[in-house]
């Protein structure tokens, strides 16, 4: 199966998740304790966003109910814990304390101080732990109050998790969600602004996913539960407290698949997490100087969604990336190169990436904001590029 | 005949009449048997156990087989790597034969046992077969791990072999979590996780430990203590090299590891604690003969008379023999035709994983993923150079 190097695109035909959207939500529940039958039932029922979309699409009959972020991730994680006894929730102060950003409150009264663990202040053993559990059949849910304390870590998440189920031959799998916030916030400081997704990026095995609304977050949650392979969640400082409303069916995504926020002709916008954010506002702002900009919210990480991100660029031939990651070795620098390597016959003027600043993130406000991409600079760069 | 009579066994006489004395065969007797461990149990915070050692004829006999199987097996695999059939790292385990079956002994294929790099032995021990072993050594696709692990990645899961793991230290933190999947499912079973003395002053190991303690999980933590971490002496990286009570608030017991009948005891005695009470670190006085990998001569750092005088000494393997023969349980002669068969056995599995073939390049992207991503393995620019995952 193995194709010589081609420029064209050699994204797959299909969509990642066509035909076979529910398959992360058709694992069986092999658990007594499920409601019979139920497992099966919800995959049937289970609504995946349409890739056109608009994002917080309240498909379904029922009205939906309005969650902030942190309470759709909560939600999630019940919804999960509920369907699964092997689930459980490692992690500092996520117990009694109910969570730092309030992730898991009230989960430790509702399913008890076995699965909903406070740890001590040692991620590197609580993630090795977790990984253990993984490999003997639990599925941790390991908590980074902050992602940048990850790095502490940062071995056992490559070495051991990501690598496991290879260098086994296959016989481990390991089931591990690994998510916390990460990214720049309200003057946190250079050590809690950090972004680790273009230090995860390269670890083979890891599968990596941003979330950006509540709506998406419920559903990569849970999606991410269900992956018998490791995922990282990044989530976002500043996102916690958006609201938005959400479906009262069950839905899961996929975790492969990016989101169109907007539809439009004239540029391609590759984004995610809070910059998406920056991007709509800035798109306001194009929309009414004339500009007909698409935004894709590429959600997944690691893999990237080529299929998606593909059939945009072949219908604007222009591309911009926006991420708060640094500037050196971050995901845009990826996903750069691997537009390149697909499409780079689609394209008509070079990709443009904007992205933090290859600097510690400063206390000062000011220099916390010029250190993230703002709107207007996006605004610069899609004239520049459609110019 | 007489002088024959004495070289065999001396109660030639007594034999009973029905047996002929030349084809009488090895011990293979249940009866229980009490024998005393080298040295008694030095322990911390706990009682230790007793020095008399209930087994039995037929499990000493197991005991010699088993470890010169092992002994034979890393002879053979440094002879192979100097002949350049194993490459990367090869951290061999003879002189520590007593720990992997003694272990063994104690426990059930549903206890957990998860070590680091010098993980051959303990494969075997919970029955990994040694075509496999050799097949994952020269990296063909009969191994153990397809061979895509090698050496420091020997796995198997349904004897609850958990690894194999090329970092110091850092299979610590998964056995604890071995340990604590155990409790959460209520298994009643008990999690070994082994590191070396070098290991044992990594923080991650105090971290897991503490965090085992405050949740009671049945983690036994067994340091093998070979005396030398890597090419550094274990007074010269230890502050206190007393590494069964490092545990501080844990219990620790020392054994002698070179004594299997104490290893037994011991493992015995740290699972019955481990599943009651929470974690108990166990440290087993060991030795490597070889040094810590096959690019390490071993002789740089410590003195070949050292070596020479443990293997004289302490050999795990002797001292077995010795029991054997004292006790009239098999004959010398026996015990060299049993050693030569396994020679041959290792030499016949040797072979065989020589015939086995090198993975197909396909074999490359199967199992980074687990099933169930997506439709097909792509990597994150998505081309398609991968195989379909099966």
């Amino acid at each position: 199966m193995t194709t010589a190097f081609s420029l064209r695109a050699a994204a797959p035909a299909t969509a990642p998740c066509a035909g076979v959207r529910s398959t992360s939500a058709a694992r069986v529940v092999p658990v007594s304790a499920a409601p019979a039958g139920r497992g099966r039932m919800v995959a049937r029922a289970a609504v995946a966003a349409k890739a056109d979309a608009p994002s917080s699409a309240v498909a379904g009959k029922s009205d939906g109910h309005e969650v902030l972020l942190f309470e759709a991730l909560r939600e999630a994680l019940i919804e999960e814990m509920k369907l699964d006894p092997t689930v459980c929730v490692f992690g500092e102060d996520v117990g009694h304390y109910g969570g730092s950003y309030k992730v898991t409150k009230g989960l430790a009264d509702m399913f008890g101080d076995l699965r909903v663990l406070d740890t001590p202040i040692a991620e590197n053993s609580f993630t090795g732990m977790g990984v253990g559990a993984g490999m003997k059949g639990l599925r941790p849910v390991v908590e980074g109050m902050n992602m940048g304390f990850l790095l502490l870590a940062y071995n056992q998440i490559s070495n051991n998790c990501g690598m496991l189920h290879y260098t086994s031959g296959g016989q481990f799998k390991i089931p591990v969600v690994i998510r916390g916030p990460g990214g720049v916030g309200r003057q946190l400081g250079a050590e809690h602004s950090q972004r680790l997704e273009s230090y995860f990026q390269s670890i083979p095995g890891l599968q990596m996913v941003a979330c950006s609304t509540p709506y998406n977050a419920k559903g990569l949650m849970k999606a991410a539960i269900r992956s018998e392979n490791p995922v990282v969640l990044f989530e976002h400082v500043l996102l916690y407290n958006l609201k938005e409303k959400i479906p009262d069916e069950e839905y899961v995504l996929c975790l492969e698949e990016a989101e169109m926020v907007r539809p439009g002709v004239h540029v391609t916008i590759l984004t995610y997490s809070r910059m998406r954010y920056h991007v709509m506002q800035a798109a306001k702002t194009l929309v009414n100087k004339g500009y007909d900009p698409e935004v894709i919210d590429i959600r997944s990480l690691k893999p990237f969604d080529l299929h998606t991100i593909g059939n945009s660029i072949k219908k604007t031939h222009r591309v911009l990336i926006v991420e708060e990651c640094m500037r050196t070795g971050g995901i845009g620098a990826s996903l750069r190169s691997a537009i390149i390597d697909n499409f780079w016959d689609y394209l008509d003027a070079p990709i443009m990436c904007l992205s933090s600043q290859d600097v510690p993130t400063p206390y000062a406000a000011t220099l916390e904001d010029a250190t993230v991409v703002q709107p207007a600079q996006i605004v610069a760069a899609v004239e520049q590029i459609c110019q | 005949m007489a002088a024959a009579a004495l070289l065999r066994r001396i109660p030639a006489a007594r034999a009973p009449p029905t047996v002929f004395v030349a084809a009488r065969s090895i011990s293979d007797s249940t009866a229980a048997l009490t024998i005393e461990t080298s040295v008694p149990f030095t322990s911390h915070l706990v009682d230790p156990p007793s020095r008399d050692v209930t087994t039995t004829p037929a499990e000493l006999v197991t005991f010699f087989r088993d470890m010169s199987l092992m002994r034979r097996m890393e002879i053979a695999a440094d002879s192979l790597y100097k002949a350049k059939l194993i490459r990367g790292f090869c951290h061999l385990y003879d002189g520590q034969e007593a720990v992997a079956v003694g272990m063994e002994a104690a426990i059930t294929r549903s206890d957990s046992i998860i070590t680091a790099y010098r993980d051959h032995c303990i494969y075997l021990a919970r029955g990994g077969d040694l075509v496999s072993a050799f097949s994952e050594l020269m990296g063909r696709e009969a191994g153990c791990s397809r061979g895509k692990g090698g050496s420091m990645h020997f796995y198997k899961k349904d004897a609850n072999f958990y690894g194999g793991h090329g970092i110091v230290g850092a299979q610590v933190p998964l056995g604890c979590g071995l340990a604590f999947a155990q409790k959460y499912k209520k298994e009643d079973t008990a999690t070994f996780a082994l590191y070396g003395d070098g290991a044992a002053n990594q923080g991650q190991l105090f971290e897991a430990l503490n965090i085992s303690a405050l949740w009671k999980l049945p983690a036994i933590l067994v340091c093998e203590n070979n005396h030398y971490g890597m090419g550094t002496a274990e007074w010269r990286a230890a502050k206190s090299p007393a590494y069964y009570k490092r545990g501080d608030y844990v219990p620790g017991l020392k054994v002698d590891g070179m004594d299997v009948l104490a290893v037994k005891q011991a493992c015995k005695f740290a699972k019955d604690h481990a599943v009651a009470n929470g974690p108990i670190v166990l440290e087993m006085d060991t030795y490597r003969y070889h040094g810590h990998s096959m690019s390490d001569p071993g002789s740089t750092y410590r003195t070949r008379d050292e070596i020479s005088g443990v293997r004289q000494e302490r050999d795990p393997i002797e001292r077995v023999r010795k029991l054997l023969l004292t006790r009239d349980l098999a004959t010398a002669a026996e015990l060299k035709d049993m050693e030569k068969e396994i020679r041959k056995q290792v030499d016949d599995a040797i072979a065989k994983a020589k015939e086995s073939s090198m993975p197909d390049t396909s074999e490359l992207f199967t199992n980074v993923y687990k099933k169930g991503f997506g439709v097909e393995s792509f990597g994150p620019d998505r081309k398609e150079l991968r195989a379909s995952l099966p």
